[in-house]
């Protein structure tokens, strides 16, 4: 860690730790705000749903015991913060026995691969498509259809994704409308099958999301463009006479897109929402899904742990690129004012 | 005869300036300014069409029938369309009805402008707070300023949705203007960041040393001073911060959790959701609202470059 001076490290853990430290506090307090405990509301539904339940007192205080909710406020805080470092959410209350841990690591592994694929697409075609609408020798169509494409950087994902499955999975019935392969007809694993399938299964989700999104780097990238047009070396590029796509990739793109990685940090939180409200609308089988079915069947340590868990993975992402970035820029010196 | 011409009405034609005018006379043309850019105008225009549309439309169209069950004309379609039972689309319902008969032309005028209530209610708090935070921290630095760049590096780190969609799913029943104030609560820290940047930047520029010298008051500087010369950039970060709450009130009534007891976007494009409205082809009961908020974000993107362009004059003219 040569080139990371300890105090912006430190600076940058602290926020790290205290963004964690800050969300666990809120998710715990907001339940606690509610008239009523989350057990009476529980047992509550219980009677509602299917007649009277038997010593609902009885159950009632068994498991306020089983909780913790009859200890002291601050005493039931300390747990908590305890149970989230080890992870341990509770249990879902929709499917009883399954620890909530378990609902979200079943959940992630769909979440993180569509989010990085996504992240990863958006990004090269967003810069790309910056970077075209301004180099000199773009054909002038092109460049006037660019910025009509950058309308849908502006729409909400979960617009896009709904005209998306509308068109595409209703309407033409090229792709599948729910889920992230054919459950029942092939089996998952390393097969041609399967993964033809994710990927049948994952296209619309995927497209949903980097349509939104890809404009945001293109804005992001034309400006760094203009910038690094009016640079000497650029003269000095064109006057060695060098061929327009070598300047265009050595010179500019190179040197336009590394303030672009910062960026990354800042568009992350508005991505993870922006994916989970798409996994829903798709049904795909992600963290956005286990929140909207959670949210149906008001199953609140699985919201509670759900969102603590996509708080804590954007928080830890924000922090890497942080960390990463002065490697990756040389010409910027880690701490300086931001 | 070559040189017939059409009449020209030479009054509406404004006199072309004479080319070798010289260029400082262009300031004296209201016209003349940045505020009148296509894009903002554009953009402007979207969205005072749809909010006039809500406030205007409420007296040439029963708004009551947002809410009002209609059992005669479920799933009736827009007029020009027919449905699965073979019903032509009527004027009584124009633009068709949806499960329980809701007229959707009612549920559009009402819906659009309390979605835009919300945004407005919370960016207004938004920026408040952010104006007070940004000018502190920017302007008086020290440890104020760590703390406040602190808390709003680490609000700005939380996407948002999440901690609304645990809050959300506590209430039971919540208006439009608690969720506001609920989104307002995240809509601050990025106004601040803005602003806080802008004010270091002007610190130390000659007019405020100029104010500082001739013993204008901390607040006086601030306020007085500084704040007209942040107007571009105040209107920027109040319609980004109306965009994104928003962005985030759609969020949370697309997944149920927003207000019940009246017709929001959000909370239609839910129940059509619910309702399989797109596997049956009822697609005038979510691609009404779905377009609807889909124009209103390109009106609020418009206004948003084109208050850039103000701001950013290297932008200007450039495509």
């Amino acid at each position: 860690m040569g080139k990371i001076p300890r105090s912006y490290l430190l600076r940058r853990l602290g926020i790290f730790f205290l963004t964690i430290w800050f969300a666990a506090t809120i998710i715990f307090i907001i339940p606690r705000l509610a008239p009523g405990d989350p057990i009476s509301a529980m047992v509550g539904d219980m009677t509602q749903a299917g007649g009277d339940v038997e010593n609902s007192q009885a159950i009632i205080e068994g498991w306020r015991a089983r909780f913790g909710l009859d200890k002291s406020l601050p005493e039931q805080y300390v747990r908590y913060l305890g149970n989230l470092l080890t992870l341990d959410f509770g249990y879902s209350i929709n499917a009883f026995p399954t620890p909530v841990g378990e609902v979200i690591a079943r959940a992630l592994p769909w979440t993180l691969s569509l989010l990085l694929l996504a992240m990863v697409l958006t990004f090269a075609i967003g810069n790309f498509l910056g970077a075209i609408l301004m180099w000199r020798y773009t054909p002038r169509l092109v460049k006037m259809f660019i910025p009509v494409t950058m309308v849908f950087t502006s729409i909400p994902s979960v617009l896009a994704a709904l005209f998306l499955l509308y068109n595409f999975a209703y309407v033409l019935g090229w792709f599948p409308d729910a889920n992230a392969y054919n459950v029942g007809e092939v089996v998952p694993g390393f097969n041609l099958a399967f993964i033809g399938s994710v990927i049948r299964h994952g296209t619309l989700p995927a497209l949903a999301i980097i349509l939104v999104s890809f404009g945001y780097w293109t804005l992001g990238m034309r400006g760094m463009m203009i910038t690094v047009e009016g640079e000497d070396y650029m003269q000095l590029a064109r006057a060695k006479g060098l061929a327009p796509f070598y300047v265009l990739y050595r010179y500019m793109i190179r040197n336009a897109i590394l303030p672009q990685v910062t960026a990354f940090a800042i568009t992350l939180g508005t991505l993870v929402s922006g994916q989970v409200l798409v996994e829903y609308v798709f049904q795909y089988p992600g963290m956005g899904k286990v929140i909207y079915e959670a949210i149906l069947a008001q199953d609140f340590p699985v919201i509670q742990g759900a969102s603590f868990f996509l708080i804590t993975m954007t928080a830890l992402a924000v922090l890497l690129v942080d960390l990463l970035y002065p490697y990756i820029d040389p010409r910027i010196s880690a701490g300086g004012e931001s | 005869m070559t040189t017939s011409q059409p009449p020209v009405d030479v009054a509406a034609v404004p006199p072309a300036p004479p080319e070798d005018a010289p260029r400082t006379m262009g300031r004296f043309n209201i016209w003349d300014t940045p505020w009148f850019n296509a894009r903002l105008m554009t953009g402007v225009g979207i969205i005072t069409a749809i909010l006039l549309m809500g406030v205007v439309g409420q007296f040439f169209w029963d708004v009551g029938m947002a809410t009002e069950r209609d059992r005669t004309a479920r799933f009736a379609p827009p007029v020009g369309f027919t449905n699965f039972r073979g019903e032509p689309g009527s004027w009584a319902h124009p633009l068709g009805t949806n499960n329980l008969g809701h007229d959707m032309l009612a549920v559009a005028l009402v819906g659009a402008p309390n979605t835009f209530l919300i945004g407005f209610i919370a960016a207004t708090i938004g920026l408040g707070v952010g104006i007070v935070l940004g000018f502190t921290g920017g302007f008086l630095g020290g440890w104020i300023d760590d703390f406040i760049r602190l808390i709003s590096d680490v609000t700005l780190t939380i996407p948002a949705l999440m901690v609304l969609i645990v809050l959300n799913s506590v209430l039971d029943r919540i208006s439009i203007t608690t969720m506001a104030l609920i989104i307002a609560a995240f809509a601050w820290p990025r106004a601040t960041r803005q602003i806080r940047s802008q004010v270091l930047t002007m610190r130390e520029s000659g007019y405020v040393q100029m104010a500082r010298l001739s013993g204008a008051s901390t607040f006086g500087i601030m306020f007085k001073e500084m704040l007209p010369n942040l107007i571009p950039y105040l209107f920027a970060s109040f319609i980004a911060g109306a965009t994104g709450a928003i962005l985030a009130a759609v969020g949370l009534e697309t997944l149920g959790l927003g207000p019940q007891n009246v017709p929001t976007l959000g909370g239609t494009i839910y129940d059509a959701y619910r309702g399989s409205a797109l596997s049956a082809n009822f697609w005038w009961w979510w691609g009404i609202p779905t377009v609807l908020l889909a124009v209103m974000f390109v009106g609020l993107l418009l206004v948003n470059l084109g208050l850039d362009e103000i701001a950013n004059p290297r932008l200007r003219g450039r495509k």
